[in-house]
């Protein structure tokens, strides 16, 4: 099948700003489930609140589209009740760190067999460029015009903390890496997570000398590095990228399957 | 006669009921007084291959339940007071998205905090308008355990019927109190389920679309129908709009589709209604007091009346109406400073003769509570 | 994957947006923006049918044909 397949063209050309890393990650998404071959009605998309959520209403599959921060919890509740369902979970930076960081933290905890694809753009984007929980130190946004104070999040030590098995960033500019990345996510059993920077030029690149799309992936490329590269040696500000952790551990709705069978059996 | 009356605190009547109706999921949160629930639900859902979830809190109980459901579940939550505020959110979004689901309230003394172990009747105006925007919703209450069972059937039965969550807003001597309660066989009340499309693979299927007698026939999440749910406004597929004709079309749907159906989800008892010159008003754990003066007064030969609602929202205000219509003074009995009382004052138009009996500090309200109201309406005096 | 494409990029005028993300990391330089600020296949020639282009358009709006 091909891209156009997996998505709803009547709201084509879509809402993003021109050069919205979001796109990229939707494509990529698209391609990562081409490649393994899931039928459409297997999968659900559940999204939240932001420039991010807004995927749901153009991709081909069983969509919802929740409350700000909630989208986990969403999924939780549906994952649990059919567990043979594929789950996507597209989430923005503060959709995914600020408000519903809860939910982030306690579906790693439970291993739950959900892909949380979280589009980092450092920004909140469709509320007009406030920091978020991943705003640079002093980096400049609506709500931080002297620049920010706030110490960000590493989201990828905070769910490994969390227990999840399975935990990757990659950005919009290594996008064949995206894909390969996407597919063994969707892949594992368990709590997926990957993070993925993309671009928010309008909001976040514009106040941040990072004027266009093309900038802001050039620094993608020139400012990450693979996990344990030499580079990374030398220069310990690179952002490493690639998988952190991918280890099969109990996941939830296998757990609760044999929970049933011990109430039946008692 | 077989053996299958139980004797059980209102919470455990609450689970029977929702087992009885065929509840498939249960996503909860521990808050005193309603834990019950949910510590009962655990052990009992999974011996049948069901589904129980304890959540990392509050907002994500009642995201889980709305997500379970759009998978073809019956689904529930409890809470009490401070998580009721907090499960707003996502109540808003099943209303919207017309999501069936139940909402247990087992009132506590509040605001905040409150009193955890007393009971209430505070949060009447909150279950009906706790979340934001215009919107209807239904909410039950019950004053025994025998109608415990029985609302907690309806209300699931409710929100299949009109796509909607239903809040049943017991309270804490309701919910602790421990008393009978006869088991209803198979059968022998109604369990309606969830109406599915009949639109077949490949044809295009409308999830907000009402049919000709207004009800929405769902397609599960997972099934062959792929749509759109969102909490924007939306048209029949599902998808967002703010074309003014979509949204003034959904408002209504929503408002109406329960509104308009006040009727049938008017559910009310009457005790000594027909030739009352006097009549109480009351709900929930309130009630119990209130028939227990109706029938301590009948017997010394004073013709008062009791009218117990058991359908708060929508407020059945033309049974009100007529009932309070010939009578010279209605006296509204419930825990708190006149909630149901501003409804009644304002369906019946003759503020002056409807009076409240109530209480707030926490303690059950007593008979002398009402009696005292009734010798100063008597002229008695207090 | 990528290299497994057969085929030109094709644009769709109407989903491009002209963000400029195609042009500036086409490896060989086969792309440019028009008139239109739409992105256009300049020089066929030049083009190796990597797909690059294709797997970075945030719009969807470009597919090797």
């Amino acid at each position: 099948m091909a891209v156009k397949d997996y998505i709803r063209e009547r709201f084509f050309p879509h809402l993003w700003c021109p050069g919205c890393g979001h796109g990229i990650v939707m494509g990529a998404m698209i391609r990562a489930i081409e490649k393994l071959g899931i039928q459409k009605s297997d999968i659900v998309v559940v999204s939240g609140i932001g420039c991010s959520s807004r995927i749901c209403g153009y991709l081909d599959f069983h969509t919802l589209h929740t409350l700000h921060g909630r989208a986990l919890a969403f999924a939780t509740g549906l994952k649990l009740s059919r567990p043979e369902l594929t789950l996507l979970v597209p989430m923005g930076d503060g959709d995914a760190f600020a408000i519903g960081g809860n939910h982030l933290i306690h579906a790693a905890r439970r291993n739950i067999d959900l892909t949380a694809i979280i589009m980092n753009n450092n920004i909140y984007g469709m509320t007009g460029g406030q920091s978020s929980p991943s705003t640079g130190y002093g980096d400049l946004a609506t709500t931080a015009p002297y620049g920010n104070i706030d110490p960000s999040f590493d989201p990828v030590n905070l769910v490994l903390g969390a227990g999840a098995s399975f935990v990757a960033r990659t950005t919009t500019y290594h996008v064949t890496s995206m894909i390969n990345i996407l597919e063994k996510a969707i892949t594992h059993k368990g709590f997926s997570v990957v993070e993925v920077l993309s671009q928010c030029p309008t909001y976040y690149g514009r106040k941040n000398r990072l004027a266009t799309a093309v900038d802001m992936m050039n620094f993608y490329k020139n400012r990450t590095t693979p996990i344990g590269s030499k580079d990374k040696e030398k220069n310990p500000d690179l952002i490493e990228r690639g998988i952190f952790i991918q280890e099969e551990r109990p996941e939830y709705c296998a757990e609760y399957a044999k929970l049933i069978e011990k109430a039946r059996s008692q | 006669m077989k053996n299958n009356v139980l004797f059980l605190q209102g919470n455990e009547a609450c689970v029977e009921g929702a087992l009885y109706a065929g509840l498939d999921f249960f996503a909860g949160y521990p808050i005193t007084p309603s834990t019950e629930i949910a510590e009962l639900l655990s052990y009992r859902l999974p011996a049948t291959g069901r589904k129980f979830i304890q959540m990392e809190d509050e907002l994500s109980s009642m995201c889980a339940i709305v997500g379970a459901s759009l998978t073809g579940k019956k689904v529930m939550t409890a809470t009490s007071g401070p998580g009721f505020s907090l499960k707003q959110e996502a109540i808003g979004f099943a209303v919207m998205t017309e999501t069936p689901c139940v909402i247990v309230n087992i009132q506590r003394g509040g605001p905040s905090t409150g009193l955890p172990t007393s009971g209430s009747q505070g949060d009447v105006m909150q279950a009906r308008w706790g979340t934001h925007g215009e919107h209807a919703i239904i909410v039950l209450t019950a004053s025994n355990n025998q109608d415990v069972f029985a609302m907690t059937v309806e209300a699931f039965n409710l929100s299949e019927t009109f796509r909607t969550p239903v809040v049943l807003l017991f309270d804490e001597v309701v919910a602790h109190t421990r008393e009978k309660l006869t088991m209803p066989e198979p059968g022998e009340i109604n369990v309606v389920d969830r109406l599915h499309t009949s639109v077949p693979k490949g044809t295009d299927y409308h999830p907000y679309l009402p049919r000709e007698d207004g009800r929405l026939p769902m397609s599960d999440f997972g099934g062959v129908h792929r749509y759109n749910v969102t909490g924007l406004a939306h048209d029949m597929w599902g998808f967002p709009s703010t074309n003014p004709t979509i949204v003034y079309d959904l408002m209504r749907h929503l408002v109406d589709k329960i509104q308009g159906h006040t009727k049938e989800i008017t559910r009310i008892k009457e005790f000594f209604v027909e030739d009352a010159e006097c009549l109480l008003i009351s709900y929930g754990a309130s009630a119990r007091t209130a028939l227990h003066v109706v029938e301590n007064r009948r017997e010394r030969g004073e013709k008062l009346g009791l009218l117990e609602l058991q359908t708060l929202w929508p407020f059945p205000a033309d049974v009100v109406k007529k009932r309070c219509a010939s009578i010279d003074c209605v006296v509204v009995v419930e825990m708190n400073m006149g909630q149901i009382l501003h409804e009644v004052k304002r369906v019946i138009h003759d503020g002056d003769k409807v009076f409240l009996a109530n209480k707030i500090d926490g303690t059950f309200i007593a008979p002398t509570d009402i009696l005292d109201i009734l010798r100063i309406i008597q002229g008695k005096g207090a | 994957m990528a290299k497994k494409k057969k085929g030109k990029p094709v644009i769709n005028r109407e989903w491009c947006k002209g963000c400029g993300i195609c042009v500036e990391f086409c490896p060989e330089d086969a792309l440019a923006l028009d008139e239109m600020e739409k992105s256009n296949l300049a020089y066929p020639d030049k083009c190796n049918s990597c797909g690059m282009c294709e797997l970075r358009c945030p719009d969807l709006a470009i597919e090797l044909r």
